[in-house]
């Protein structure tokens, strides 16, 4: 027992970084670039096929966040999805993907709880602050919008 | 067939890079922060509503195309931009109804296709 890592804060910190293995940070963020330029990528083809179709700029973006959010809803309750990001990181957490993903997987994870409070409300659990804060974030903006007007 | 001769490869190119580019950002914060990663999803969502309020974020979305909406981000600049758009029509009632409308179609799909896939899948039991 040379040292107490417990002793204070800082030192904890430092334990805690030695202790844990290096995240190779250059291959993980490649590996982020690829997946996730690629899911944009497929977004961008639903888009222009909606174009191609005759649909308007905001109704494509509407059609690409749907599709994108019911294929990585479905990846994830076929457990596919969680191994993608296991490889890809940020790649698939912050496109829209990871938004459906962060509303399947708790709901999953507490089926046992019922349907209502389980599934119906752990849903919410990631996406319910990213909602709170970006729904807050546009009445914020749109209320000093409206004293610019 | 047509529609494949269509598409704009330079767009496409441009699209990935920027959505990779904009993950890149997304995985430093993941291994150089101890942020988890609904803090992620909710710094992405808020930095795209003020970006998008500033009237920054159209630029990245004119250049990337979906490389520049589909990330969360891009979610939180739709927000503010159905906010500020409604806000021109209807006043301040339109900074209540405009962000929430703008991005329904996401927030519905999210919650009924959240539900199906979960109602589908099956818990998995974690082993001892």
């Amino acid at each position: 027992m040379s040292e107490n890592p417990l002793e204070n804060p800082q030192k904890y910190n430092e334990y805690v970084d030695k202790k844990s293995p290096n995240s190779p940070i250059l291959k993980n963020c490649f590996n982020a670039f690829w997946v996730g330029g690629l899911i944009c990528s497929i977004g961008q083809i639903i888009f222009d096929f909606c174009k191609y179709k005759g649909l308007e700029q905001q109704s494509s973006n509407t059609v690409v966040a749907i599709v994108l959010i019911g294929i990585a809803a479905f990846l994830t309750g076929l457990n596919i999805f969680n191994k993608i990001g296991k490889f890809a990181g940020a790649g698939s957490l912050i496109p829209i993907t990871g938004f459906a993903n962060s509303i399947v997987s708790p709901a999953i994870e507490y089926k046992s709880e019922g349907y209502v409070m389980g599934v119906g409300g752990k849903m919410f659990t990631v996406a319910g602050p990213v909602l709170v804060y970006g729904i807050s974030a546009s009445v914020i903006i749109g209320i000093i919008a409206t004293l610019f007007a | 067939m047509e529609f494949l001769q269509s598409i704009d490869w330079l767009q496409l190119l441009r699209c990935f890079v920027v959505g990779g580019g904009i993950c890149i950002i997304g995985q430093i914060l993941i291994d150089k922060t101890k942020l988890t990663p609904a803090r992620i999803l909710v710094v992405f969502v808020t930095v795209g509503a003020i970006l998008g309020g500033l009237g920054i974020y159209k630029y990245i979305i004119d250049f990337a195309g979906c490389g520049a909406t589909v990330p969360l981000t891009g979610f939180g600049a739709n927000l503010a931009k159905g906010a500020i758009e409604a806000v021109k029509d209807q006043g301040l009632l339109g900074a209540f109804i405009g962000g929430v409308k703008a991005a329904a179609g996401g927030i519905a799909a999210a919650v009924f296709f959240g539900y199906l896939a979960s109602l589908i899948a099956k818990p998995k039991i974690k082993k001892q």
